[in-house]
């Protein structure tokens, strides 16, 4: 457990620094404007929210996102990008003024950095399932062997409340995908945009199978600013953004050109929204 | 029970440490199973490698050259390559090569589960190993026996009956004990092919619960034990096998 107690200190350290910077400079959205540039945080490696086109460009659905905001600031735009492990950081560092990296929510990471609310998007959970199965909702997996991640969030919900048996869990994608084709699983469990962008991407190859949408809460994703900013101007001025993003429907409009589709959780949110 | 579930649910809230898997009935249950599955693997492939050794060390006793040969390509090919590896070559190469059956609910299932190839590969792991150590075994029992023994009309099937094989037997089985406890170690590997045993519970259990180390310690304890057991098991039956004054 001591590196739980090893990450806390580093969290306190990197809010304490950050909490300094931020006394210093009081106002960040003063200060963007000012410097001219926005510093983003994005994905380059998970499509098709930030990912590299053959040119070698950070694109994706939340680079436009990133667009907007610099678009409303009257700045120019600075993609930075990021991983999981340095995301939060990189924000409390200051080397980032915003981050809209495909980050869920949770309660650590709220206590890190100013996770913004509403939310803009969510990962919900679906099944890249044979179609000759017929299924139709998880009800229908009963007693049915179903491939699945190791580790991932959602296996327990499906094995007790779904198929009622243990799930057939491997470690990478690539097995999963292997043993769906074999039949040795009548579908796989996934976060279902990957599984829509896996369908679409490989067509030919799973042109029997149909993405079927799980009925697991999903896991919202947050746009975070430094936690000292949540409150202030600079925090409110996003917050907006992102309630005006839901109400005109821009994030349903930029997940279809993405995507290709459009998930019920931002269907709702929009509808939501107005 | 209760109060042990009491107890232990007590050293979660006051020290942090999360023994749930002894106490949620959930996890409980997949825990026990994991375990069962470990032990119906463990038995079945050990019982399967003990009788591939024997017949592969009596088929290298063969006069025809092609069941010598045949056996010597066997050992090999089994004991050359990594079980993993071998694992993950019948799960996902040799699997889909076979016919498929129906299921009830619409789909072509591979003929052969997870849990079958586990067996099959760790059989033929450890079988392999089985075949040379039995091989030594006969190899040990001197030459004046067999001809001994053809001199009284013994046939060649009762030699190796009768004569050879209970004496090499007694001398084998302290490595047998070796290879067999290897192999128990190894049914931990169909984690990869996703067979759903005591390791790949754990898993399971300590992402969900976010309790490595005390899944890791548990898991440590559950293998000590049974291999213990193994070992405790073949060391009866080495003595009950023992002849006054014959090898030791």
């Amino acid at each position: 457990m001591t590196y739980k107690s090893a990450l806390k200190i580093l969290l306190v350290a990197a809010a304490t620094l950050g909490w300094l910077t931020g006394l210093a400079r009081a106002d960040t959205i003063e200060d963007i404007k000012k410097k001219g540039t926005l510093v983003v945080g994005v994905k380059a490696d998970y499509p098709p929210y930030g990912m590299r086109d053959p040119s070698g460009e950070i694109v994706g659905m939340e680079v436009d996102m990133a667009k907007d905001v610099a678009q409303r600031l009257g700045v120019k735009l600075q993609l930075e990008p990021v991983v999981a492990s340095n995301r939060m950081q990189f924000l409390q560092q200051g080397k980032t003024d915003l981050m809209i990296a495909t980050m869920s929510v949770n309660d650590e990471r709220k206590k890190a950095v100013g996770i913004v609310e509403p939310y803009y998007y969510a990962g919900g959970v679906a099944l890249l399932a044979a179609k000759s199965a017929k299924i139709k909702t998880g009800a229908d997996l009963k007693g049915k062997p179903v491939c699945a991640i190791q580790g991932a969030f959602y296996n327990n919900e499906i094995s007790s409340k779904m198929t009622g048996q243990d799930l057939i869990a491997f470690k990478g994608v690539p097995e999963n995908e292997q043993a769906l084709q074999n039949g040795q699983c009548v579908g796989f469990a996934y976060d279902d945009v990957l599984l829509i962008y896996t369908k679409k991407a490989n067509a030919d190859k799973w042109k029997d199978f149909e993405v079927v949408q799980l009925d697991i809460a999903p896991l919202p994703w947050g746009i975070a600013v430094k936690s000292e900013d949540k409150d202030t101007p600079w925090g409110k001025f996003m917050s907006d953004i992102v309630t005006d993003w839901h109400k005109k429907g821009t994030l349903v409009a930029l997940e279809k050109k993405w995507l290709g589709e459009n998930t019920q959780w931002l269907i709702d949110a929009n509808a939501k929204a107005k | 029970m209760e109060s042990l579930a009491e107890w232990l649910r007590s050293l979660y809230t006051d020290y942090g440490i999360n023994l749930v898997q002894f106490y949620d009935e959930f996890e409980r249950a997949r825990l026990l199973r994991g375990m069962w599955i470990t032990i119906k693997l463990s038995v079945v492939s050990i019982a399967a490698s003990i009788v591939i050794g024997i017949i592969g060390a009596w088929l290298q006793t063969s006069n025809y050259r092609v069941l010598r040969s045949v056996t010597q390509g066997y050992i090999q090919f089994f004991r050359n390559t990594p079980p993993l590896v071998q694992m993950y070559f019948f799960y996902f190469a040799l699997s889909p090569l076979l016919p498929r059956v129906a299921t009830d609910y619409g789909t072509q299932q591979p003929l052969l589960s997870s849990f079958a190839w586990a067996a099959i590969s760790l059989s033929f792991f450890a079988g392999a190993f089985n075949v040379e150590i039995f091989r030594s075994g006969i190899e040990a029992v001197p030459r004046t026996m067999t001809e001994a023994a053809s001199a009284l009309g013994y046939t060649q099937m009762q030699v190796y009956r009768y004569v050879v094989f209970p004496l090499a037997l007694r001398i084998v089985i302290p490595a047998l004990t070796n290879n067999v406890v290897n192999l128990l170690k190894t049914t931990t590997l169909a984690y990869a092919i996703a067979v759903p045993e005591t390791l790949f519970m754990a898993s399971q259990i300590w992402s969900d619960r976010v309790n490595v180390l005390e899944m890791m310690i548990t898991l440590f304890v559950f293998y000590i034990g049974l291999v213990g057991l193994l070992v405790w098991a073949m060391d009866r039956w080495e003595k009950s096998l023992r002849i006054p004054g014959y090898g030791q």
